[in-house]
């Protein structure tokens, strides 16, 4: 009777084991399965437009003919303006954060600010960029309205990404560090941020991963519909990559014809972003190995 | 004992937040001596031994109340500059946590902290205190080598390298060698014979016969008291404590 109840409990047991591990393996592979597609489907239906004209000339007619130079550019400028201020903000605030502040309710706001400021809507970074950058501070829509804009909305991944980073480092090293009589910025300085900054930087910059694909935060405080020559200055619009797609996909009254051009620039893009991630990989490998404790 | 401890502790309670771990506790530790401070895990031992150099500030929600005085000056005063007070007390942590630069850069860390420039003047620093730290021999000819790759023991004696760099008055050492292999600990152990030549050295351990080894004075804790505190010869042949009597004895720890 015993022996009997347990066999099939433990038959049973086997058999959701077997459904639960080919459920969990089925979900992962479909995530594989779903990426896979959308980059098949944009470098089989890009690759066609690719080439050197497109990539270096400006846009004729709308963007209906021609090449994307003035959108990978204004990307560039928008994403480095991004990074440059967002990086020692949100660096700054997790060394603060992690080596400075004592632990209660005020760091607790601290952290759900930032959790907050994560999950705003990027087109509420949108309207907040043209509310303060825009109009009151009167920058215009300009490629620095757009990157403080892009700057706020990745500050919240670097500061938590470098928090970790921060917090990956032994307290063993700050410990040593203090009782040979460092202060704390010294022990920080040199004995921390060392060990933490690839952490820091693979962080930022999947940042600006990000960055570069949004089109709400530039819609209102840089991005121009149709620029055909490059910016001067910070204080000039440019085009953006994102925001060029979106045109080329709803705004043009021939949609269906400049369909090769929205795959190229979204290949382009999509290069882009790769190229980021993959830096910020081939970084972040390059110091583990380095650092070892 | 000398009449003028270098270290006196009156009347210390410390508390981690709500729970107290040490409860008055008053000691007086001699110059030049090695004082070892025995107890099984969770006695307070390490909590104590950080009192002499500050440690325990870093952790948050730490208070006392009592006095911790090195030559005289009461450590927790106000005026009390706490990087000059760290220099004069060196430290050697239970786990040897090397940082993950080159063997001389480990070494030349704190005196390039406190501002020594001059690379004749940083060798000098490297060559003596790996000398003092029996070190030297093995490592002379790889300063330069990432000091991670070293072993556990050249590790703990890298440590205890750096700690000397600075010049301390006092040693505080957290149970240097229970990482460690017999022969390393061996090392270790001569070595602190070597330095209490020079330095007044306050050691934690949990091996009774390291303590009964390396020092010339023991205090006994349990349950963050001293229980009792003598020259080590009396405490491990005639404890006048039962408690101390039955922990070096074995029945419990």
């Amino acid at each position: 009777m015993m022996r009997t109840k347990t066999t099939s409990r433990a038959a049973r047991n086997k058999a959701w084991e077997l459904i639960a591990a080919g459920l969990i393996r089925a979900v992962s592979y479909s995530i594989v399965v779903v990426i896979g597609y959308i980059v098949l489907d944009i470098v089989v239906k890009g690759l066609p437009a690719l080439n050197w004209e497109f990539i270096s000339t400006f846009p004729r007619k709308s963007g209906s003919e021609g090449g994307i130079l003035p959108a990978i550019v204004g990307t560039a400028y928008l994403v480095a303006g991004a990074i440059i201020v967002a990086m020692p903000l949100g660096m700054a605030s997790a060394v603060y954060l992690s080596e400075y502040a004592k632990q209660g309710r005020f760091t607790r706001i601290i952290r759900l600010a930032i959790i907050t400021l994560a999950g705003v809507p990027s087109i509420v970074f949108g309207l907040f960029g043209l509310g303060l950058f825009v109009i009151f501070f009167g920058f215009g829509a300009s490629i620095l309205s757009g990157s403080l804009t892009l700057a706020f909305m990745i500050l919240p991944t670097i500061i938590v990404s470098s928090e970790e980073a921060l917090r990956a480092v032994p307290q063993a090293l700050r410990e040593g560090s203090l009782a040979l009589g460092a202060t704390r910025w010294q022990t920080v300085y040199r004995n921390v941020l060392p060990y933490a900054l690839p952490g820091m930087f693979t962080g930022s910059i999947l940042g600006v991963g990000r960055a570069a694909g949004e089109t709400a935060p530039i819609l209102f405080t840089v991005a121009a519909f149709y620029l055909p020559r490059l910016p001067n200055s910070i204080f000039d619009q440019v085009m953006a990559l994102p925001y060029h797609l979106y045109v080329l996909a709803t705004q043009l009254p021939e949609a269906e014809k400049v369909l090769p051009l929205q795959y190229g620039t979204a290949l382009v893009l999509l290069l882009l972003v790769l190229v980021f991630n993959l830096a910020a990989i081939v970084l972040r490998n390059h110091f583990m190995k380095k650092v070892q404790w | 004992m000398t009449a003028q401890p270098k270290i006196k502790v009156e009347n210390l309670d410390f508390y981690y937040g709500e729970t107290q771990a040490l409860f008055d506790v008053s000691i007086d530790i001699a110059e030049k001596q090695v004082t070892a401070l025995i107890g099984p895990s969770g006695c307070g031992k390490s909590t104590f031994l950080r009192m002499f150099n500050r440690m325990n500030d870093i952790i948050a929600g730490t208070r006392h109340t009592g006095r911790v005085m090195i030559e005289n000056m009461d450590i927790y005063d106000n005026g009390i500059d706490v990087v000059a007070l760290r220099k004069k007390v060196g430290m050697v942590f239970q786990k040897s946590n090397p940082f993950p630069k080159s063997i001389y850069d480990n070494v030349v860390y704190g005196p390039k902290i406190h501002g020594v420039r001059g690379k004749a003047e940083l060798d000098e620093i490297v060559e003596r205190s790996l000398q003092d730290a029996a070190l030297w021999d093995e490592v002379k000819d790889r300063l330069d080598e990432n000091a991670m790759r070293l072993s556990g023991g050249q590790q703990q004696r890298l440590c205890i390298a750096r700690a000397l760099a600075v010049e301390p008055d006092i040693l505080l050492m957290d149970e240097p060698a229970s990482a460690l292999d017999p022969k390393s600990t061996t090392r270790v152990e001569n070595l602190i014979g070597e330095l209490k030549r020079n330095y007044t050295i306050v050691i934690v351990t949990h091996n009774m016969q390291q303590a009964a080894r390396v020092s010339d004075f023991t205090g006994f804790f349990y349950e963050g008291r001293l229980v009792e505190f003598d020259a080590t010869e009396v405490i491990f042949t005639k404890p006048k404590n039962q408690q101390t009597e039955d922990y070096i004895t074995g029945r419990f720890g």
